[in-house]
C-alpha cells in the first residue's frame, strides 16, 4: 500500500501513510473481536437470554477502561501524537427520539444477525462470506435512513 | 503464548482491550471510536444520490475510519482463521435453549444452518440475513451510533443520549430474541 502511494505526488503518499496506523488499529480490532468471540450469534443470543455473564463482562469492562482513559486524558491534558488538543464533542440529546427509537431498531437487527457493524466486517474476514449480504443490506438500511431522514422524528 | 492465542479469550481480557480503542483513537488523531459511521461513509462514497445526508466530504472526515474498517476485515481473517478456534464455549442453559429453538450445529462461530450461502435460500435464513442487516443499517444511522460509538465510547463519556440508545439496543434485542426468533425459527 505504501509502496504504491510512494510513486504518487508527495501529498497523496503523505495522506496514505497517515492511514496506516488506523489500518493497523483496525486489524487489532478485528483480531480482538474474533478471538473474544463477541462476533458470535451464539454469544449475542446468550446475552439477550441472560444466560451468561460473558458479554456483560466484556461490555462493562470496556466501558470502565474507556471511561478511566477519558478522565486521565482530560485531567492531564493529554494531546494527540501531533500535538493538537483532544476534544470530545458532546452528543446533542434534543428530544431523544432518534436514540431510543433508532437504538431499538438496531437492537432488533443485532439479535437477528448476531452482529453489530464492526463484527459484521470481522465475520466476512473470518470466512463467513454470506455476511457480505448482511453488509449490503445494512448499507441499504443506512441509505434508506438518509433518504427518509427529513420525514423522521428526531 | 501460542496456546493462549489459539484459545478464545476470556471477557476480562477482551473487554479492557476493546475499551482501549477509545483512548488509542483519541491520542492517534482526536478520532471518535464509532464503527457504524463507516456505513454512512460507504453510502456517501458509493451511492450518495440526491440525499443531503450523504453530501459531505467523506474523504476528509471518514477515510481514517474506512482504513480502520479494512483493517477489521483483515483482523477477522487473522483472528478467525489463522488463530481460529471456532466452537463457542456457550453456557449449558444457552445451549439447551437454542436446541429447543431448533439449532443443531454448534461447531462454528455462527450457526451455519442460519448464516451461509445455502441458508440464504431458505426463508428463515434470508429473513435473518437481509432484514436483520436492514435493521442494523437503518437503526445505527438513525441512532447515530452502534455498540462502539454509543455502547462503549458514549457510555464511557457519560452521555445521556448514549444511555438512551443502549436502552433501545436492549429493548430491540429482547423483542427480537424472545418474540421474533421463536416464530422465525419454528
Amino acid at each position: 500500500m505504501t509502496t504504491l502511494a510512494a510513486s504518487r505526488p508527495t501529498t497523496e503518499s503523505h495522506r496514505a501513510r497517515g492511514l496506516v496506523p488506523y489500518f493497523l488499529l483496525g486489524t487489532w480490532f478485528g483480531v480482538v473481536l474474533t478471538k473474544s468471540q463477541v462476533v458470535s450469534w451464539f454469544r449475542i443470543q446468550e446475552m439477550f437470554r441472560f444466560q451468561s455473564f460473558y458479554m456483560y463482562g466484556v461490555l462493562a469492562s470496556a466501558v470502565v477502561v474507556a471511561g478511566i482513559s477519558i478522565r486521565l486524558i482530560q485531567r492531564y491534558h493529554v494531546k494527540t501524537l501531533d500535538g493538537t488538543d483532544i476534544v470530545i464533542p458532546p452528543k446533542a440529546l434534543g428530544r431523544g427520539i432518534r436514540y431510543w427509537l433508532g437504538g431499538t431498531i438496531f437492537g432488533l437487527g443485532w439479535a437477528l444477525t448476531g452482529a453489530c457493524p464492526g463484527p459484521l466486517f470481522a465475520l466476512v474476514g473470518s470466512g463467513v462470506t454470506a455476511m457480505i449480504v448482511t453488509v449490503a443490506a445494512a448499507l441499504a438500511g443506512t441509505w434508506l435512513y438518509g433518504y427518509y431522514r427529513p420525514r423522521l422524528p428526531h | 503464548m501460542v496456546a493462549f492465542l489459539s484459545r478464545p479469550w476470556p471477557w476480562w481480557v477482551a473487554g479492557p482491550l476493546i475499551g482501549l480503542f477509545v483512548p488509542a483513537l483519541l491520542v492517534l488523531g482526536n478520532r471518535q471510536f464509532g464503527f457504524s459511521s463507516n456505513l454512512r461513509h460507504l453510502c456517501a462514497a458509493l451511492a450518495p444520490g440526491e440525499v443531503a445526508f450523504f453530501k459531505y466530504d467523506w474523504k476528509q472526515s471518514g477515510v481514517w475510519n474506512l482504513a480502520f474498517l479494512a483493517g477489521t476485515v483483515v483482523g477477522g481473517f487473522i483472528g478467525g482463521r489463522l488463530l481460529g478456534d471456532p466452537a463457542v464455549p456457550l453456557s449449558a442453559r444457552a445451549h439447551a435453549a437454542l436446541v429447543t429453538l431448533g439449532i443443531h450445529d454448534f461447531s462454528s462461530i455462527v450457526p451455519r444452518e442460519l448464516f451461509s450461502w445455502s441458508a440464504l435460500a431458505t426463508l428463515r435464513g434470508s429473513v435473518l440475513t437481509i432484514t436483520g442487516g436492514l435493521f442494523v443499517g437503518f437503526g445505527t444511522a438513525y441512532a447515530g451510533g452502534c455498540t462502539s460509538g454509543h455502547g462503549i465510547a458514549g457510555l464511557a463519556n457519560l452521555e445521556r443520549a448514549s444511555a438512551l440508545a443502549v436502552l433501545g439496543f436492549f429493548a430491540g434485542g429482547l423483542i427480537a430474541t424472545h418474540l421474533l426468533l421463536p416464530v422465525l425459527l419454528r
